[in-house]
């Protein structure tokens, strides 16, 4: 036994700044207890992150040939949760159902021109656009691909905005 | 460890005790009963009019859903395709099903009700004050356990009301500041209410939340007793009050209580089955499309507000409640309900503002105001959300100062009147959801048409 005279007596230690043995093992037992909860915490992390099923909504939809779309219409795809609007100019955008408010699903009135929500009563126009609060920006949209005429919409990736501008139609 | 031979009650609520020992304390020691109550109890604790019962009713319902819940579970599918045929199947041909299901869907409500009465009681006879912070605290974080119970049970149906009440409460927590999004993605696990959400609310129905429930609710009991029962006015120096043995004087009232409940949810449950609306339909919500009934309050808000503005209020207001024991340090005046006659008028001020104000508000935004449309230059985030958020938390401070300074109230009974305010608003906000907004989520008069 030959103790260092720089390390006091184990039990003898009299400020919380001395690091002799007995403080030495409450602090090593502290970290390894920190570093167990976090491998527990991030292995449940982990375990519980959300992924997207295959086959459930967020994958290419084919919506047709683009010729089959009149300007000035609105199509809507139940399965991919959009509408396909076809602007007066002939420019495509996708507009996703879902209200910006609360997350209802809006409805297209054709006599009313509009998209409208049975929630909380927002209404937006035939671009998505708000016309009526409380939604507080435009409906989100999809991204657009045409491959040899044909309309390809992305309904894995929602884009947000805040109103329309004419640079988000797509044209065939 | 001779003795005589224990009848079966005996046996379930005494551990039998060596004979030669007769202490006091192994009696209590040895009593069931007299782990959760202590063995006397001031006679007018004992009053039916301070407690109303609602902690040991809220308590007794909370037993009633697990009890229901667990029949709950060997009956019912957690999947997309058989959730709503399982509550079906139910419904029609299991033996009894209808009414268990009845049960625990009417226990849920009605636990809702006596936990926020109960939230009421405490706070009214300022069950927080003397050592009481601690409790009061995890009264809170249960009643909004209770409410998580009833979110979550709520999609389970898988009806149109359940996917849009929790399309709806989903969308809501978004609109929390930083962590809303992540929130949302780890409840729904997708992008939309399905297969992941019901999955995961069906866990958090069934383990997560009865395990918290369980601690916190034992915890809640033991600290009551630890903080010297429930509170009670203080007593001068010479007055004695007269001190009454839980069995039977306290036992007996709660057992005629819980048979009383028990009676009532029965012949409720036997008359009103739960309801089942159609099958969950992602593409049409209905039409007014409204959350749990307990949450129409926070809707009716959303109707006036930005959504964050209306969760930062109410965030807020939950956040006073929380600290309210730190606020409101007069001890004098525990146990008296609405503290003094300054106090009670303080209530009946806020019951009278909040009764005049809430409806004519909501009656002017509807038909009159609309601060976006007449100020388009200005972001929606200000005139719909900052706007409102400042005018309501401004009308708080108003009230609070009008009572302290026009009425001279203490800060303990001009509490009292802001909280009467804030209750009663939430009421009445609540009412106005669930009866006067029809289609559209327009205004509606519900007994004239």
């Amino acid at each position: 036994m030959t103790a260092t005279p720089t390390i006091p007596p184990a039990g003898g230690d009299t400020g919380a700044d001395n690091l002799n043995r007995r403080n030495f093992l409450k602090l090593g037992m502290g970290a390894l207890g920190a570093l167990v909860a976090l491998e527990i915490g991030g292995a449940s992390l982990f375990f519980l992150q959300p992924r997207s099923l295959s086959g459930e909504f967020g994958r290419i939809v084919s919506a047709g040939p683009a010729d089959s779309f009149p300007p000035g219409s609105v199509t809507e795809f139940p399965d991919g949760r959009f509408f396909l609007v076809r602007a007066a100019d002939g420019g495509f955008l996708a507009v996703y159902r879902r209200c910006t408010h609360l997350g209802c699903s809006v409805e297209w009135e054709a006599n009313e021109n509009r998209f409208f929500c049975p929630c909380h009563a927002s209404s937006f126009d035939l671009h998505g656009h708000v016309e009526n609060p409380p939604a507080p920006r435009a409906l989100d949209t999809f991204p657009i691909q045409v491959k040899e005429g044909q309309i390809l919409v992305n309904t894995g990736e929602g884009q947000t905005r805040d109103g329309f501008s004419p640079s988000q139609l797509v044209y065939a | 460890m001779t003795g005589k031979i224990s009848s079966w009650k005996r046996r379930l609520l005494y551990t039998d005790a060596v004979p030669d020992d007769r202490s006091r304390m192994r009696a209590v020691a040895n009593n069931l009963i007299l782990h959760l109550h202590p063995t006397k109890v001031p006679a007018p604790a004992l009053r039916w009019t301070y407690t109303w019962g609602l902690g040991g009713l809220s308590a007794l319902l909370a037993v009633m859903l697990v009890a229901t819940g667990v029949l709950l579970m060997f009956r019912y599918d957690a999947s997309v395709e058989r959730a709503y045929t399982s509550i079906q199947w139910l419904e029609t041909q299991v033996a009894l099903g209808s009414l268990i299901r009845a049960l625990h869907h009417w226990s849920a409500n009605l636990l809702v009700i006596t936990a926020f009465l109960h939230l009421l009681r405490v706070f009214f006879t300022g069950g927080f004050k003397e050592g009481r912070s601690t409790n009061w605290a995890i009264g809170l974080i249960l009643l909004l356990v209770v409410v998580a119970f009833n979110f979550t049970g709520y999609l389970l149906p898988w009806d149109q009301l359940a996917f849009w009440a929790i399309t709806v409460g989903t969308s809501l927590l978004t609109y929390i500041p930083v962590v809303g999004e992540a929130l949302t993605n780890f409840l729904l696990a997708g992008p939309e209410v399905g297969q992941g959400a019901l999955r995961n609310f069906y866990a958090i129905h069934v383990a997560v939340l009865p395990a918290v429930l369980i601690a916190l609710l034992s915890y809640h009991f033991w600290k009551v007793r630890k903080d010297g029962g429930i509170s009670q006015p203080k007593l001068g120096p010479r007055e004695r009050v007269e001190r009454l043995t839980t069995i039977p004087h306290l036992v007996r009232i709660e057992l005629a209580a819980a048979a009383a409940l028990i009676a009532g949810l029965l012949l409720f449950a036997i008359f009103v089955p739960a309801p089942l609306e159609a099958l969950a339909d992602p593409t049409h919500p209905p039409n007014p499309a409204k959350a749990a009934w307990y949450f129409l309050g926070l809707q009716e808000l959303l109707l006036h507000m930005h959504p964050l503005a209306a969760m930062v209020l109410a965030g807020a207001l939950l956040l006073a409640a929380f600290f309210l024991p730190r606020w409101d340090r007069e001890e004098g005046d525990v146990g008296i309900y609405f503290r003094s006659r300054t106090g009670r008028i303080a209530a009946l001020i806020g019951l009278l503002l909040s009764g005049a104000f809430v409806p004519l508000l909501v009656v002017l935004d509807e038909y009159w105001l609309d601060l976006p449309s007449s100020l388009p230059e200005w972001p929606a985030l200000v005139t719909n959300g900052l706007f409102p958020l400042l005018l309501t938390l401004g009308g708080l401070a108003l009230i609070y100062a009008f009572l302290r300074m026009g009425l001279r109230a203490n800060r303990s009974e001009a509490t009292v009147g802001l909280f009467t305010f804030v209750a009663t608003s939430l009421i009445l906000l609540t009412l106005t959801g669930i009866f006067f907004r029809g289609p559209n989520m327009a205004l509606v008069a519900p007994f004239l048409t």
